[in-house]
Parts: C-alpha cells; structure tokens; sequence
C-alpha cells in the first residue's frame, strides 16, 4: 500500500513530515486518474452515438425536428375525432386487463418458482446443500434468457394467444426473483429453524414456520416491484408476439391513418395502468418494509 | 422464572389470533389457486392444448442440434440437386458430392446408413429398408405407383399424386414432379466454411498444418488469414455480421444507460426536496419523471422511430428517455437520503453551492448511483435486444426473423446461445465493475 501510495522508491517518498503537501500530492493524483477516467468515458460516449448515428436510418439532426410530428399528428386526428375516445377506452379495457393477467398470473408463478428455488439454493437453509451451485445455475440461466426468446419459440409450438407471454415472464421472473429472495433469506434469523429441527420438524415444515414468515415482507415487496416490471413486459410482448394490448396497439399502429383514435385510446389506457400500478405498489411496499401492515 | 398468569380473558385472545392467523393462511393460498383457475379459463387453456402443435415441437426440437441434406431429382429434367437444408447457399457445386451419395450414369444411390439405401434410376426410385423389405415407386402415366410389402405400415402414406416415406433413418418422398430423399445428420452444417471455400471438410488437424505451413492457398495472404476471413464471412452462419448484431446491441444498452443517468444526476437535485426550495418547481420534476417511466419504452420506442428511422440509435434514445425517468426517481430519493453534516463542513469553508454538491454530496451518492446505473446496464441489454426487435437493430432483429422464417431453427438456436452469454458476460462484467468501484478492491 505504502509503495502505491508514495511511489516505489523509498528515497523519493515525500516527506512524511509534511503533510499538506503529500495530501495536495495524492489528491493531485488521484484527480488525475479520474479525469483520464473522465475524458476515457467521455470519448467513449461520443464516439458511440456517432457510430450509432451513422449505423441509423435517419440521422439525428435530420429526425430531431420530426420527433414531434408523429405524435402531433396522432393527437391532432383523436383530437377531431375526441367524440369516439370514451368508446374505444371502453373497447379496449379486456384488453388491457388481459395484458394485467397476464403479467400478474407470471408473476405469481415466477415468485412461486423463485420461493423454491431461492431456499434450495440458500446456504444453511437449502434441502440438498451439495446441489446449491446447481439452483444458482439454474437461477442465472432462467434469468439471462430475454422474455421474447422464450416467446417467440412458444408462439411457433403452442400458437399464439397470452400463454407463451405468460411462461416467458414467469420463466424469467423466476431467476430474477430467486436471486433476490436469496438474498433476503440469507441474512434470516436461524434460531427459529433450529427451535424447529429440535422438535422433529421436516424440511417443509422448517421452511414455511420458521423462515417464510421472516422474510414474507421482503419477498413480497420484491414482487410487487417485479409486477411493476411485468406489466410492461407484458405490453412490450404483446407488441412484439401476440396478445393482450400490445397486439392492439400494434394492429391500430400498422393500420396508420384512420386510427389514431384507437392508438390515443391504447396509449391512455396503458399509461393510467402503468401509472396506477406503480403508485399502488409503491405505498404498499412502503408500509410493507416499514412494518405498519 | 415467574409462571405467566394465564387469565381467561388472555387465553380467548391468543386463541382468536391464533384462528385469524390459520384462517389467512388458508385464504391467501385459496385466493391464489382461485385467481390462477380464473386465469386459466380467461387464457382458454383448455382450447390451447388442442391448438397446440406438438410435431412443431419435435421440429424445433431436432433442428436445434441436427442438419438435414435435401437429394433431389427433377423427375421432369432428370437434373440431380444436393443442398444442405433444401438452400441454394448450401447446395453442392457440380461434381462434387457427400461421400454417402454416388452417382454413375442416371442411377444415384443414397446410403441413409443402417442399410437404408435410397436408388433413384431411369425407372423410378427403390428405398431399401432392413427387416420390411423393398419400396419400389414407379411413374405410370405420370403418377407414383407404388409396390411394396403387404400391408402397408403407417410410416408410408400414399396419396393420389404423392408418396412419403417417414424413417428414423431419414425421409423419402415421391411427386409427379420430383422425388426427394432427406438425409438427418447432427450437428449444425457450415459452421465453419461452406461448400465454396476451398476450406471446406478439412479436419482440425489439416487446417492446424495448414495454418503453420508456408504453401499458401492463396497467393494473395496467409493460408491463418485466409481461415480467418473465410469464417467470418461464412455465407451460411454470417458470423461477421451477428457479431456486428450483438456489438450494436451492447451499445444500445452502453448508450442509453449513460445518457440517460448523465441526464438524470442534474434533473434529480431540482426533484430533491433538501436541494430544491421551490415546491412548485420540485413537483414538476417529479411529475415529469413520472410521466417518462409512466410512457414506457415500448411507447418511446414506437414515437422515436418514426422520427429517426430504424437502426441502433433510435433504440439508444428509448433506452436513454425510459431509464431519465427511473434514474431521476432513484437519483433524487438518494440525494434526499445523504448526511447533511458533510454538506454543512463544506458550506462552512464558504464554498458555493456548485462545490457543496460536487464535494459534500456526490461522494456520497456516487456508490449508490454506480450500483444503480451498473444494474440497469446490465438488465437494459436484454432489453435492448427486445428494443431491437421493434427498431430493427441489433441481435433481437436477427432472431425475431430467424423465428418468423420458421425455417432456419438451428440459427435460432445459435441466436439463442448468443444472446444468453451476451447478457451473462454483461452480469458478470456490471458485477465485477460493481465489486472494484464501490468496494474499491485494489482501484
């Protein structure tokens, strides 16, 4: 550490005697490995978006001015046409709650699925400790596959329709959940387990009396924020594969002009979901890790 | 120990507690399984399982880890074609051939393996199958007649214009206009050189003598040169070019996760309540950033390639907005969490309000900010890869058409493959940032 911070050679050490002037040296120094760091950055970035810039269809200085125009034109057609909105809203609402179904129901079964996982792959709580590294495996690989892969195979075996969406997220739900879940029962209190052990309980027992209720709270405020997540996932997948409102969007969308009624329509429905769900999951979560629930 | 009175009235409160406790555990599980039946029927499971097509399946599945190599005969022309997977960048050049098909004069043989053995000649064409017997098709006035050993199995299914043949071996059919035998074989084919490069078939070790000897294929460069650009710009697999898919996909994710924190840090200090005074001013903010995370990408996405047109950049943009909005929500609650002791210190030295934030605050938001923003890079280049898909960028573009094709499984699969170390090098890669940065091990 002394040679790191002083330079290897013992006779041009600064002198220890002052102070000041050792400390301005340091803070000179480790000024400049972060500007390097900086400006390293910085070139990074720029030359990033140039070539992103370059790779693009449209230029950015050219798209800049028309970002507006779309949704201008969008607004100005469901303006005219304002009479028809409170219909589509209506229209569209199974829609939407087939979009909220299904980012729920995979979520309930990604958490589900993480729970399990999460206490087989937990140090000092897991079933079979020899086979912990395997759960983590699985876990890491359920959570590095993207949503639309799985997607998209399903759609092409079991057709389309919300299911494959459904699998997808729960799929991915679970790895990502069972990390976090994992981490929340790592640091739960063992004495309750131990109290259980001592009167004969099963493994299954132990689990849901003396560590289910301990990190319930945690887990399921992880959740919630996984809905969060979800919902939009779902949308996107919707867009991208088949069901739910993104598939409508996506239908008002390829149709264009004649339609943008039915695009503001999607558009608000979506948002005031999004919107609604993030508020109501943040204050339950809230009072959740708080403990006033 | 004093023994705990237990007094009537303590003994009914437990005991309610403990009924309402056992009943909730009851509930909520019965809630859920009654919530997933709702679903289930909402989601027609049940109609599912019939549309299901499981052979489509038994496809996918089998296409993912073997190639198939299409023998076909023009029975018009008589011309003889072999291609791997039926496409023309795969098709044999003229007089070379796979060492299990011959050819002399107009009788092609095809060796299936396990004695399967496929002729094809001027009267028509025989499969050989061991332990059933002879398949002899003849065209009689233009249509296949079939002659074989009674009964007929169901492995073979004769129509008025067509006769298919199903093995384990490989398959087989008969048309006015042609007569095809397929040939499975595991493996993905072409991998490394296609049929045109003077490359192909060569064994690990030939090409490793090739690549030290000095006898140069071609004049031009190195014979490793050579190997190198061959693979790359394998016609079949387009490696140059889904390298170039997953680089543009990481910067996507590189591009708007930076951007969108760089412009998130000043935003969050006017939605910080110990940083902004002005109420009507911080509320913007915050609704501002609401309303970007409430928009979503996907929306983003769809408004911004209509102005920048497909490519990389415009799904760099979406990334960029989306996570404005989240790092800003993230950003200020952290800034409304920091010790203002250290901030007073600096203030006391008559520093103005630049230096406090720059030497009282952000050292102590800087790890909670790199984890943050490390996470998120890490979670947007998967996201980057479905963002792909909508702007036509990146690996996502690739995949989404590999799949929509429906035809080409085994390069899903390598997709597939692809973009899971993608996003696993980019975990462990933020994971490791993470480690270094914030803990400072050795940095």
């Amino acid at each position: 550490m002394v040679d790191i911070a002083f330079g290897p050679e013992p006779g041009k050490r600064p002198d220890p005697a002052s102070t000041g002037e050792v400390y301005l040296d340091m803070v000179r120094r480790k000024r400049m490995y972060g500007g390097i760091l900086g400006v390293l950055f910085v070139a990074l970035l720029v030359s990033g978006w140039m070539l992103a810039d370059h790779r693009n269809a449209g230029g950015f200085w050219n798209g800049l001015p028309q970002t507006l125009d779309f949704p201008a034109e969008v607004l100005s057609e469901a303006w005219a046409n304002r009479a028809n909105l409170p219909g589509l809203l209506w229209t569209y609402i199974p829609s939407l709650i087939e979009t909220l179904n299904i980012a729920a129901v995979a979520t309930l079964i990604g958490a589900l699925m993480a729970a399990g996982l999460s206490l087989l792959a937990t140090r000092g709580l897991a079933r079979w400790p020899r086979l912990i590294p395997v759960f983590r495996r699985t876990m890491d690989a359920l959570r590095a596959v993207p949503e639309i892969v799985i997607a998209l195979v399903l759609i092409f075996v079991i057709g389309g329709g919300p299911v494959p969406a459904v699998i997808a997220i729960a799929l991915h739900t679970g790895g990502a959940l069972g990390k976090l879940f994992s981490e929340v029962a790592e640091n739960a209190d063992l004495k309750p387990v131990e109290g259980l052990s001592s009167v004969g309980a099963t493994w299954g027992q132990k689990m849901w009396l003396g560590v289910i209720p301990q990190v319930a709270p945690n887990w399921v405020s992880y959740a919630l924020l996984r809905l969060e997540i979800n919902v939009r996932a779902s949308a996107i997948l919707g867009f991208v594969g088949e069901g739910g409102i993104g598939h409508d969007l996506k239908l008002a969308m390829q149709w264009g002009q004649g339609r943008y009624d039915e695009v503001v329509a999607i558009f608000l429905l979506l948002f005031l979901a999004i919107v609604a769900i993030d508020r109501v999951s943040d204050s339950y979560r809230h009072r959740l890790v708080k403990g006033t629930l | 120990m004093t023994s705990a009175v237990l007094s009537p009235a303590l003994v009914s409160g437990v005991t309610r507690s403990f009924a309402r406790k056992r009943r909730i555990a009851m509930a909520v599980p019965a809630m859920i399984l009654a919530y997933l039946i709702y679903a289930a029927v909402s989601f027609d499971i049940a109609g599912l399982m019939q549309r299901a097509r499981f052979d489509n399946a038994a496809i996918l599945l089998s296409d993912f880890w073997s190639h198939k190599t299409h023998v076909t005969r023009d029975n018009r022309s008589g011309a003889l074609t072999v291609a791997i997977e039926g496409e023309s960048k795969g098709t044999y050049p003229p007089g070379m051939l796979p060492d299990w098909v011959t050819v002399s004069g107009d009788v092609t043989t095809i060796d299936l393996g396990t004695g399967h053995v496929v002729t094809y000649d001027g009267a028509g064409a025989r499969f050989v199958v061991p332990g059933y017997g002879t398949i002899d098709i003849r065209p009689v006035g233009g249509k296949p007649v079939l002659t074989a050993p009674e009964p007929i199995p169901d492995w073979i299914s004769v129509a008025e214009n067509k006769v298919s043949v199903k093995t384990p071996a490989g398959r087989f059919s008969y048309s006015r206009s042609k007569v095809e035998t397929f040939r499975y074989e595991p493996g993905w084919e072409l991998w490394f050189f296609t049929l045109d490069s003077p490359l192909y078939g060569k064994s690990f070790a030939e090409l490793a003598a090739l690549a030290v000897s000095s006898n140069r294929i071609d004049e031009a460069r190195s014979n490793l040169a050579l190997m190198a650009s061959e693979f790359w710009t394998n016609r079949m697999w387009r490696h140059g070019d889904v390298a170039w898919a997953i680089f543009e996909t990481i910067l996507m994710a590189f591009l708007g996760t930076m951007t969108g924190a760089l412009v998130a840090l000043p935003l969050s200090f006017l939605a910080a309540r110990n940083f902004m005074p002005l109420g009507p001013l911080r509320f913007a903010t915050r609704r501002v950033f609401d309303f970007i995370r409430g928009v979503d990408g996907l929306i983003w996405t769809i408004i911004l390639s209509r102005a920048f047109g497909p490519g990389p950049m415009t799904g760099a943009i979406a990334i960029a907005i989306t996570d404005t909005g989240s790092f800003g929500k993230m950003f200020s609650e952290a800034l409304e969490n920091i010790d203002e002791k250290q901030v007073d210190g600096i203030r006391s030295t008559g520093a103005n309000s630049f230096q406090r934030a720059r030497f009282g605050v952000l050292p102590q938001i800087t790890p909670v900010l790199l984890s943050q923003v490390l996470y998120y890079l890490e979670s947007n280049t998967r996201s980057a890869t479905v963002i792909g898909a909508i702007v036509g960028g990146g690996i996502g573009l690739l995949l989404t058409q590999a799949i929509l094709t429906q035809k080409d499984w085994e390069e899903v699969a390598y997709y597939m493959v692809l973009i899971v170390l993608m996003v696993m090098a980019m975990d462990s890669l933020s994971g490791w940032l993470r480690r270094r940065l914030i803990k400072g091990d050795g940095a």
